[in-house]
């Protein structure tokens, strides 16, 4: 049964991981704006499409 | 009715058009073809209209004082030459086309080299180059596209509000309860024998766990409780740090002395749940500000004249005696003496006047109006501190800070509660001690740890805070959810005229008198074309549906009297009835008059009526059954009769100073009412400050406002007396469900004054308590403080 003592340890690396990732995540600023991302996600990259074919096509020049 | 392309507001005429797109102005119309040059149409196929109306050309001289070095150090946060990095609020930001075109700055300047919106606050995070791209040149890019940033200086000086300590606080107690919860399964279960040798173990990690929730996640009550104590009084966070205290007390010593496990996973479920009630109940509106004063109202920096040279200063740079310049639509930051021989002043918004005013020569301006027509020249008499305006500021309403939260519901309660818990301590802990001292400390302790009040403090954040949220949706912006309770008590109204109950922009024009001919409507039309009087601005509009032909003319305009135009076969004159030789019809000319002739014979007259806001009337009648009213005008009584025959008012006062209001409220307040002020203006601001409930009305929401407790949309106006009731049925809410938390306390304290609460018991009733709470008072507050939804109004903010 001495395994628990590991076990629970273990657990616990695993719950700080989450936690930290949390705090992270706060930290870094991501709760500050919850409507500019979700509409960020819909814009055409139209621009860097067309230079990347540009790039492209002068690869293959 | 066809819609302009760009903004969306209808088309009078369908004269400006742009490849077969239809636009209202010409302003909308160089945005569209700017955007267009630079292949960004992509704003216009996100969302309909998303466009804002520019009005008129941006000059880039207007903001050519941003490029003084002095200026931009305000502005910038980083500058090395090369790059610089600044952040603008720009409230216009609604859209998610707004945010694609600000994002794509760097399409329409090669200067910018990356800019970041952050929606939820407004605001514009840029990086540019300021060798290719200056400040002003930056700011006015912005403008020519219709998102002008806020420069004033309160804005930019105002931290960002941000609720990362509050996240980071739920976080770490959340983690807490959870693995607190999990390591006392075992205890739950009931499992004995074989968990007899990791009990130690597991209680050791869950004392770890349980201390920086007790210390980071619960320090803001901790803190509370003993300012309060210091300050003598008790409030609701009193009894919680008890609780918090004596179960991380008790469960320390159980566990040391191995006697048992201890209330952990109560006390970190009880930092979680009040936690999460103070983040639901703190509903900002992080774009919305409630504490501007008249800084942010008056312009950053003027145009100074000294030695025949122009020089931008800052205005707080200005002294007595320095000469100013200002132009058309500009606002006066100081009192001064007019220099140039005419000057023609809108003071609508600080004392409510609704015509503008005429100023000559060597007469004193008073700051706060807003220059209409032509340039002129002042010399400063005061500082722009002690101006006869900003004076107002230095009264004492404005620096005693309310200490208005002692009288508040949960303090009153708490009071109660905490005197009535030390009652019931006292008495367990007399008769345990007389029947088995054993007992006592267990009996006293559970006391306290079942009495901390974590329903009942759930219980107002929750029902408030979704109240508010409702609020918000109609469109009443509550500064914080604690002005509900002080709008549920409020018993007299108190309105501001101008701007308030009557628009800010809409006037009616009538016209009486003989019918006018064709020819002589495009003669008037020709005529005011030239001029920038409000009225001919009004006329101007009026006629431009019926005019066919633009005459050509020429033009003179006699400040304060009125305009006289002649060209080919015409001849008109317009303006003030001795102006035009006959006497006023009125016994007070009030200028909102302006009498025609043409080709010699008097026709008749144009009149500007003020628009009452509609619904005002039915809005009236509904809430004079049950509230006192009472009207304040800056502006004087010509519309006296008007009121006293449409409306009942308790009284009607007129020519009132922005002092004045405030003294009537204060005497309101002196005979025991609770006042709820609404008004708009810098002159109101007194007022607004002094009253209980200062409710500041906006026809745009981002536009200036000042210092008050909530911003109310225009267009919901007639909704007042919802928004009343609702609030009152909150409070009402508020009561009932801590009649609920006091059952839950009362079966805890019968198991605790026995000596029988055991830890389990305490986990299960605390939770349970707390989240049938959140739940009734949810539940309530949506059921019955609930607002009737009226055809197109809801809000999204």
């Amino acid at each position: 049964m001495s395994v628990i003592y590991l076990l629970i340890m273990i657990s616990l690396v695993v719950a700080l991981c989450f936690l930290g990732a949390f705090l992270w995540a706060i930290r870094s600023g991501q709760y500050e704006d919850d409507y500019g991302p979700s509409i960020r996600i819909l814009f055409d990259d139209k621009q860097k499409k067309e230079d990347s074919t540009l790039q492209s096509n002068k690869q293959a020049n | 009715m066809k819609h302009c392309y760009h903004c969306g507001d209808e088309c009078s005429n369908s004269q400006i058009k742009s490849e077969e797109k239809l636009f209202c102005c010409s302003g909308c119309k160089t945005v569209y073809e700017l955007l267009a040059d630079h292949a960004m149409s992509d704003y216009y196929s996100m969302e309909d209209t998303p466009g804002i109306r520019v009005n008129g050309s941006v000059d880039d001289s207007k903001f050519s004082h941003l490029n003084d070095p002095k200026i931009q150090a305000k502005y910038l946060q980083f500058n090395d030459g090369k790059t610089a990095k600044l952040s603008f609020f720009i409230p216009q930001i609604h859209c998610s086309s707004c945010i694609w075109l600000l994002e794509n700055l760097q399409q329409l300047h090669s200067g910018v080299s990356h800019s970041h919106v952050l929606f939820s606050k407004r605001t514009l995070d840029l990086t540019f180059n300021p060798e290719e791209l200056s400040l002003g040149q930056l700011v006015a890019l912005l403008a020519s596209i219709g998102y002008e940033p806020d420069l004033s200086e309160n804005t930019n000086k105002r931290k960002r509000s941000s609720n990362k300590r509050l996240l980071l606080q739920i976080g770490v107690a959340g983690f807490a309860f959870g693995n607190i919860m999990l390591l006392s399964f075992p205890e739950y279960l009931g499992i004995d024998q074989s968990f007899q040798e990791f009990r130690a173990f597991f209680a050791t990690i869950s004392l770890v766990l349980a201390i920086p929730a007790f210390f980071f996640s619960g320090y803001d009550y901790l803190k509370q409780a003993y300012l309060g104590i210091r300050q003598r009084y008790i409030n609701m966070d009193l009894p919680i740090a008890i609780g918090m205290v004596v179960l991380l007390v008790r469960s320390t010593y159980e566990i040391v002395s191995e006697t048992g496990t201890g209330y952990l996973d109560s006390l970190a479920g009880l930092i979680f749940f009040l936690l999460l009630g103070k983040w639901f109940q703190r509903k900002s509106y992080d774009a919305l500000s409630f504490e501007r004063d008249y800084k942010s109202y008056f312009p950053i920096a003027v145009n100074r004249e000294s030695n025949g040279k122009t020089e931008v200063v800052p205005i707080e740079d200005l002294n007595i005696s320095d000469q100013i310049v200002l132009r058309n639509q500009e606002l006066i930051p100081a009192d001064g003496i007019l220099l140039s021989d005419e000057a023609l002043i809108d003071y609508s918004f600080v004392t409510g006047e609704a015509d503008p005013i005429f100023k000559k020569k060597g007469e004193v301006i008073y700051a706060g109006g807003r220059l209409m027509g032509s340039t002129i020249q002042l010399t400063l008499s005061q500082k722009v501190d002690n101006s006869y305006l900003t004076q107002l500021w230095n009264d004492q309403a404005f620096t005693e800070s309310k200490s208005s939260d002692l009288n508040s519901i949960s303090n009153t309660v708490s009071k109660y509660f905490s005197i009535a818990i030390f009652i019931i301590t006292l008495f367990t802990g007399v008769y345990w001690q007389f029947t088995d001292p054993s007992v006592t400390w267990h009996a006293i302790t559970s006391v306290l740890i079942v009495a901390c009040p974590c329903a009942l403090a759930l219980s107002l954040p929750f029902t408030l805070g979704n109240i508010t949220r409702l609020h918000g949706h109609f469109g009443l912006y509550l500064k914080n959810a604690e002005i509900l309770e002080k709008l549920a008590l409020v018993d007299t109204l108190v309105f501001d005229k101008t701007g308030t109950i009557t628009t800010r922009t809409g006037k009616n024009l009538v016209y009486h008198g003989e019918s006018l001919s064709l020819p002589e409507i495009n003669a008037l039309a020709s005529a005011v074309k030239h001029s920038l009087h409000p009225l001919s601005i009004a006329i101007k509009d009026h006629l431009a549906s019926l005019q066919n032909e633009q005459l050509s003319s020429e033009f003179q305009e006699e400040l304060g009297m009125g305009i006289y135009a002649h060209g080919e076969g015409f001849e008109v004159k317009l303006g003030k009835a001795i102006y035009l030789g006959k006497v006023s019809t009125k016994d007070k000319d009030a200028g909102s008059e302006a009498h025609v002739a043409i080709n010699g014979v008097y026709k008749g007259y144009f009149s500007l009526q003020q628009e009452f806001r509609p619904g005002l009337q039915d809005l009236l009648q509904r809430l004079g059954t049950n509230y006192q009213m009472h009207l304040l005008s800056g502006d004087n009584d010509h519309q006296k009769s008007e009121f006293e025959n449409n409306f009942s008012f308790e009284s009607l006062n007129f020519n009132q100073s922005p002092k004045d209001k405030l003294e009537f409220i204060k005497e309101l307040q002196n005979t025991g009412k609770t006042v709820l002020m609404l008004g708009d203006g810098l002159n109101d601001a007194g007022a607004l400050k002094q009253s209980d409930v200062g409710l500041s009305i906006a026809d745009q929401l981002h536009q200036f406002s000042p210092a008050c407790s909530a911003i109310l949309n225009a267009q919901s106006l007639d909704r007042l007396d919802q928004f009343l009731k609702s609030s009152k049925t909150g409070i009402r809410i508020v009561w009932a469900s801590f009649a609920l938390s006091f059952c839950y306390n009362v079966i805890g304290l019968y198991f605790a004054t026995t000596g029988q609460l055991s830890p389990i018991t305490a986990a299960i009733l605390m939770p349970l308590s707390s989240i049938s709470v959140v739940f009734f008072a949810s539940f309530m507050s949506r059921k019955y403080a609930r607002i009737r939804k009226t055809d197109n109004n809801q809000f999204s903010y």
